[in-house]
């Protein structure tokens, strides 16, 4: 792809402005649509229009293999973790109205971490299983 | 009090450990990992059974949301049950696996060996202690997904294919379920297990409703490989790495039987026997199973497809009891799924052991192995009794209850397929053991000895208990009888 300079450049002013609309969609989706899913996959698409403009090998010395297993484990454990923090904090397990003084801010901090769990777990499976097909012919 | 978060640890506990065994990518931490776990979450279910023992069915509401609206874990004697004998396997199996696994798993996955041998045990543990109808869905897919990657991972790449058509078809099952799921939710508005108990016979009329139950039906079959819908199984357990058919020959098909009896007993209620020919289709089933099945394992020369056919027929036995819808009867296939999960994981795990030292599971490979691996063919005669139903042990507890069931109907002809089949048994079961005692070992074959003592103890654990629970029933019929009783007495 050295010889596409277009394609080169657009990709590189493109993928910022996917990752600020994958972020947009992760943090407002408690007030707007979207949410962890759908904001993982977008974050996962700007990564991936990198590794077919500039290869596999250059998205790979960005996000190492370790890293996206590191981050796809991390996202489910802040889920589980944000869940067993009800139980600590004397509620059932998921119970987010305990996780601060007023219900209603318990709920909406609640609801953000778990998002984020998801979203972290989505971006990472999404790049991951991209990277694995996209190198499998090597 | 902690006691009162059980039914949602018991499942959450080795959903988490799965990350975390990502995170250490070393195969010997991550096995140490989930054998705590795996033990860990066995005492939460022994814990779980004495309280629902005790005190009835409890509840626990996911996020403290109320039932109908909300996820609740509903544990009653009959999951708590199936948690027990799920729990109760897999940690004598991760007792079982590592030398086996590093024999048969490339160093370099064995770490994802046992992450997805843990998010399988989560799913199956999930299905059993969810009491809502699309959460169950959700832990099947966890379970299933899980255990195709469990099945590619065996050593031939024919497992790859197996894996393959059992995603298929296991793929096929789970949308059937959902399905029906759907349709039962368009007419009720419900999905929680209660809540469907009390809406569906105002409307068990209808056509939506019908289909549902033939959706419902055919998905789970796929899922616990009732015949005809039994294809994938033979394969996936002759493929699949020993460790891994062991637990699944043990589990999966019992927890796919459990949701089986939850659909048609606690969804529907036992008059769905009624206004349909469940029952009948089933009784067809279940006999043809037992007995075709049992032929054709007569005929097979790899060991491990011969007990996975073996696996089909006595799946036959327990949708018999099923078909019967009686107490006697229900309480007959409950207890045989405790049973027939000790009877079939010994009986697997000789087969692992035999593959860790010759490398095959043919039986003519197997041929002398009697003297040179004393220990574990003595272990395979044993669960072999079981599975015959020998007096003394589980099998025959489970046979008797079912004879007696079917006569307690007057359906003579169900005690006579049982006689033909177990005869069937003794064929194919003395087909290896012909092998193994009377034939020498052929020239020129590997010289083998025993295998060591980590795999020798949980294999004789898990023989060993065929008969005590062949000579000491309180726990498995007596608890088999109360959620019979349960099960019948609408809900529970």
């Amino acid at each position: 792809m050295n010889s596409h300079s277009i394609l080169r450049v657009v990709a590189k002013f493109m993928i910022p402005f996917i990752f600020l609309y994958a972020l947009y969609v992760q943090f407002h989706g408690d007030f707007g649509p979207g949410g962890g899913f759908q904001a993982g996959v977008i974050f996962a698409v700007g990564f991936i229009l990198y590794a077919l403009i500039y290869g596999i090998d250059e998205a790979r010395r960005v996000l190492p293999a370790g890293l996206t297993r590191t981050l796809l484990s991390l996202g489910v454990l802040l889920y589980a973790g944000v869940g067993g923090l009800g139980i600590y904090l004397g509620g059932n397990f998921l119970n987010y109205s305990v996780l601060s003084s007023h219900p209603v801010s318990g709920q909406h901090l609640g609801i953000f971490l778990i998002e984020f769990g998801v979203g972290t777990t989505v971006a990472a499976t999404m790049i991951t299983i991209f990277f694995i097909f996209a190198g499998q012919d090597r | 009090m902690i006691a009162e978060h059980f039914p949602v640890l018991v499942v959450i506990l080795p959903l988490v450990t799965a990350p975390i065994c990502v995170m250490l990518r070393h195969g010997g931490r991550a096995w140490l990992l989930a054998t705590i776990v795996t033990w860990a979450s066995f005492a939460l279910a022994i814990a779980l059974l004495r309280q629902v023992m005790d005190t009835g069915a409890i509840s626990y509401l996911l996020g403290d949301w109320a039932a109908p609206w909300g996820i609740e874990y509903r544990i009653d004697q009959l999951s708590a049950f199936i948690i027990l004998i799920v729990t109760a396997i897999g940690s004598v199996m991760m007792v079982f696996a590592p030398k086996s696994v590093t024999a048969e798993i490339p160093g370099d996955r064995v770490y994802l060996f046992y992450t997805m041998y843990l998010l399988t045990f989560a799913g199956l543990l999930g299905m059993a202690a969810t009491g809502d109808a699309f959460n169950l869905f959700v832990f099947l897919e966890i379970s299933s997904l899980s255990t195709y990657v469990l099945i590619s991972l065996g050593k031939e790449r024919r497992a790859l294919t197996a894996a393959y058509r059992y995603l298929v078809l296991g793929t096929l099952g789970a949308t059937f379920y959902i399905i029906g799921v759907g349709m039962m939710y368009q007419m009720t508005g419900t999905l929680n297990m209660a809540d469907l108990a009390v809406r569906l016979p105002a409307v068990a009329e209808t056509k939506t409703i019908l289909v549902a139950v033939g959706f419902l039906t055919v998905g789970i079959g796929l899922k616990m490989g009732l015949f005809p819908l039994h294809l994938w199984l033979p394969n996936a357990y002759t493929y699949a790495p020993s460790v891994v058919t062991a637990f699944l020959a043990a589990t999966a098909t019992k927890v796919a039987v459990y949701v089986l009896l939850r659909i048609y007993y606690t969804f529907f209620g036992a008059g769905i026997f009624e206004g349909l020919p469940v029952s009948n289709l089933l009784l067809a089933l279940g006999i043809i199973a037992a007995l075709g099945m049992s032929a054709v394992a007569i005929f097979q020369d790899n060991a491990k497809r011969l007990l996975a056919y073996s696996s089909v027929a006595q799946l036959g036995y327990i949708v018999i009891g099923i078909s019967l819808v009686t107490a006697t009867g229900a309480m007959a296939s409950i207890l045989h799924l405790f049973n027939h999960a000790l009877i079939k994981g010994s009986l697997f795990l000789v087969l692992a052991c035999v593959f860790y030292r010759i490398g095959s599971t043919k039986v003519d490979d197997m041929a002398g192995l009697g003297k040179s691996m004393p220990f574990t063919m003595a272990a395979f005669v044993l669960a072999g009794f079981s599975l015959i139903g020998i007096p003394l042990t589980t099998g025959f507890i489970s046979k008797w209850f079912l004879i007696n069931a079917a006569l307690e109907k007057g359906w003579w002809i169900v005690a006579v397929v049982v006689v033909a089949a177990t005869l069937m048994a003794v064929i194919y079961f003395w087909k290896v053991i012909e092998a193994v005692y009377f034939r020498p070992r052929p020239d020129g074959a590997l010289v083998v000895t025993e295998v060591p003592a980590l795999m020798l103890v949980p294999l004789w654990v898990l023989a060993g208990a065929n008969i005590y629970f062949g000579t000491n029933t309180n726990l498995s019929v007596g608890t088999a009888r109360r959620a019979a009783e349960i099960l019948l007495g609408g809900g529970g």
